[in-house]
């Protein structure tokens, strides 16, 4: 399970997270939806501890992430794998060295490491491509690289910051069922962050829309698709008039 | 004024407690061996072997200089084989060291800040920190030993370079022979000269690439954030270099 209690960040003096409390059963996916710059990736990298909450508690299977010695956060993040935005694969490495690192660091033997990265590879259809380098890749293929290499070590958590921004809809459905289907193989707890409302509701089983960093409301997909909620509506129908301040972003 | 005085001044404190703090997380870091020794040899042939040539061009046109340029100045009032003196304990004292370390302050210290740099920026460091990797015993130690490492190898070469320049000019083009070059060569060398320039590039190698890893690690806002760190990178460097050459004069001479 992973919870958030009372969770607050800021940067310089600006509120980009405000008391927020979530909760995520084992097993289970949540998405975070909401407009961009709502603090959603922010709340991932305050799971992973790549930023430190300012307030608040971040619990990942019983264990306070804030509070971990390094021993005990290194214990956390190797039972999480993690989707960068942007992939976030090493440059200087082949797609298959990517995947294979985290294998590597935890000290599976090289052959081993490799027979297991090509498996993944193969997993989400990059069988072919393990010795190009990430440069050579589109985007789609690079999301799924980095999503082979955040699951080759088979967490129990998987975090996805924006899986599917700046894809196509059939390259973002692709990602979308290869997500359904790990998460079905691995019985991993999930949290998706995306703008992408179509996405959300197909991998989620639950969907929290935040707003000015802050819990709007929350709910199953079904739930959402069927909320009268203003902000909700705005989001499930993609119309920005919708939007209570239309003018902008909220923060 | 006051408002520009009083944002500089915050913000060389704000860098001068990342700098110390960033020189605490390499001491720390240090003692994770088994992640930055076996890194360490592919970046003393980035650091190093890669910078040889430029280093060796820059000696050899110093060298040059210094041999045609105390020959004119010593003309008719000191004996000519004072060029070996000039050359000699110049390149060896100052100007290896020193233009080495400016000229690959701006090649491997804006290489360093924009290969990190790029790294923060598009969450590989972040990537490494899931992976349980310590970035700073990955990324940085292995950059700032190659460059301990490397530096006074390259500056050991930059003064042979730069003496073979000036004794090669000055039995060509001036009216000396290699014995009274030598003569000159030898006449105040003390086997301290030699040490003397290997510490100061030692010291220079680690402020190139502890610099440049600052301003890249500390990278923020995408590809302007990157060309941003380099130039810092650069412009840091060369001034601590300068800093600490009179440093070492005052302790060491």
């Amino acid at each position: 399970m992973i919870r958030l209690t009372g969770v607050s960040k800021g940067f310089g003096g600006t509120s980009v997270l405000t008391g927020l409390d979530l909760e995520v059963p084992t097993g289970t996916t949540l998405a975070v939806i909401g407009r961009s710059g709502t603090g959603k990736s922010v709340l991932l990298k305050c799971v992973a501890r790549l930023l430190y909450a300012d307030a608040g508690f971040v619990m990942v299977g019983g264990e306070d992430v804030g509070q971990a010695d390094p021993r005990a956060l290194r214990r956390i993040r190797s039972r999480m794998g993690y989707v960068f935005q942007f992939a976030a694969l090493f440059d200087s490495m082949t797609i298959g060295e990517n995947v294979e690192a985290p294998l590597r660091r935890e000290g599976v033997p090289p052959t081993e490491a490799r027979r297991r990265a090509e498996a993944v590879l193969e997993r989400v259809g990059l069988g072919g491509s393990a010795d190009s380098l990430p440069a050579e890749l589109s985007g789609g293929m690079r999301k799924r690289a980095g999503i082979a290499r955040a699951v080759v070590a088979e967490p129990d958590y998987l975090l996805y910051d924006e899986p599917t921004t700046g894809l196509d809809p059939v390259t973002t459905a692709v990602i979308d069922e290869l997500m359904v289907g790990l998460k079905r193989d691995l019985g991993a707890t999930g949290i998706v962050v995306t703008h992408d409302i179509r996405s959300a509701l197909r991998v989620a089983d639950s969907v929290a829309l935040l707003h000015e960093g802050r819990l709007h409301t929350e709910g199953t997909p079904q739930e959402i698709r069927d909320s009268t909620d203003p902000l909700v509506r705005a989001f499930v129908e993609g119309k920005s008039e919708l939007w209570p301040e239309h003018s902008g972003p909220g923060r | 004024m006051l408002a520009w005085i009083g944002r500089q001044a915050t913000s060389l404190v704000a860098l001068v407690g990342r700098a110390a703090q960033f020189i605490w997380s390499i001491l720390a870091a240090i003692g994770d061996v088994r992640t930055w020794v076996p890194l360490t040899a592919v970046q003393v042939r980035r650091v190093g072997v890669d910078s040889i040539p430029v280093a060796v061009f820059i000696a050899l046109f110093t060298g040059i200089v210094l041999a045609l340029q105390s020959s004119y100045t010593f003309t008719g009032i000191v004996p000519l084989y004072f060029v070996g003196v000039l050359v000699g304990k110049s390149i060896m004292l100052e100007l290896g060291p020193v233009l080495t370390g400016l000229v690959l302050a701006g090649r491997v210290g804006a290489n360093i800040a924009a290969e990190i740099g790029t790294m923060r920026v598009t969450e590989q460091i972040d990537a490494l920190e899931m992976m349980a990797w310590n970035p700073v015993s990955y990324l940085v130690v292995p950059r700032v030993a190659a460059g301990i490492l490397a530096f006074p190898i390259i500056v050991a070469l930059a003064l042979v370079a730069g003496i073979g320049a000036g004794w090669l000019t000055s039995i060509s083009l001036l009216d000396l022979s290699t014995q009274e070059f030598v003569r000159g060569l030898r006449m105040f060398y003390e086997p301290f000269d030699l040490s003397y320039p290997l510490i100061k590039a030692a010291s220079f190698g680690a402020i190139v690439a502890a610099v440049g890893a600052l301003h890249g690690y500390h990278t923020r806002g995408g590809a302007a954030g990157v060309g941003r760190a380099a130039t810092r990178a650069v412009v840091m460097s060369c001034m601590l270099i300068l800093v600490f050459d009179a440093l070492w004069a005052v302790i060491l001479l």
